[in-house]
């Protein structure tokens, strides 16, 4: 029986899309797809500085699937700094748990909480905004 | 509409910060009067919940929305609740003055 795929909860899509190492030549580059769960996981164990239980909740996931997330996440950096690799990130099995916007013009990324009118960028009011969630 | 910028001083010319809660202070906008001030931040030294008294301070000010660099995810969880928008921008060196022109273009 396939596994079930569960979804994990994103807070916010990382702001860029990737990393590259310098001087390294760009022929021979290869690339890690970093998972937007993994950045997540990382971003809050390791910069939010969230207690495991905590950050699984906030992700709603079971504590051993996130410590796996982490793992992974971890590894994966690693394996990009030692081998030089690029690192990209890719969608994954994750939710926003919020719709968030980016403005083309002005790169804020936002949400618009149901109060507020859509359309406009809330930083620059220009029209040129997508949705980041899939 | 009033709206909060995370600054790192309390001038027109002061460059945004990144952070939130930990910002060294707030440019409160409101773009009916065209009224700027700032506010030091108190709870910059904080040991813990930071993000949260901010998100307070904001509630009580009447803030709809907050420009700053990142949100932690409690902070993000209680603006959410308070429908108080959230708006990220990069560090690209930005002031105080550009910021709130853009806002107002
Ligand atoms: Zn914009």
């Amino acid at each position: 029986m396939p596994r079930r795929i569960r979804l994990r909860k994103v807070v916010e899509p990382p702001r860029f899309k990737g990393y590259r190492p310098f001087g390294v030549s760009s022929k021979s580059r290869k690339s890690v797809d970093l998972l937007y769960e993994e950045y997540e996981a990382l971003k809050l164990a390791d910069y939010d500085f969230l207690k495991h239980d905590e950050a699984a909740g906030l992700m709603g996931v079971s504590r051993p699937t996130f410590a796996r997330i982490y793992e992974s996440a971890r590894r994966k950096i690693a394996m990009a700094l030692v081998e030089a690799k690029e690192i990209k990130t890719v969608f994954g099995n994750a939710i926003m748990d919020k719709d968030w916007y980016l403005c083309s013009k002005c790169n804020a990324r936002f949400n618009i909480p149901d109060t507020m009118d859509k359309g406009t960028c809330p930083a620059c009011n220009s029209k040129q905004i997508e949705l980041l969630n899939k | 509409m009033k709206t909060i910028i995370t600054s790192t001083g309390n001038q027109l010319n002061s460059v945004f910060d990144l952070r939130f809660g930990r910002a060294s202070w707030f440019c409160l906008y409101d773009d009916q009067s065209g009224e700027i001030s700032f506010i030091e931040n108190e709870n910059i030294n904080a040991q813990s919940g930071a993000g949260t008294k901010t998100v307070e301070k904001v509630v009580e000010l009447g803030v709809k929305k907050v420009i700053s660099g990142d949100f932690g995810p409690k902070a993000k969880e209680l603006l959410e609740k308070f429908n108080i928008q959230m708006v990220l921008l990069q560090d690209d060196k930005n002031t105080m003055q550009r910021i709130i022109d853009q806002l107002k273009s």
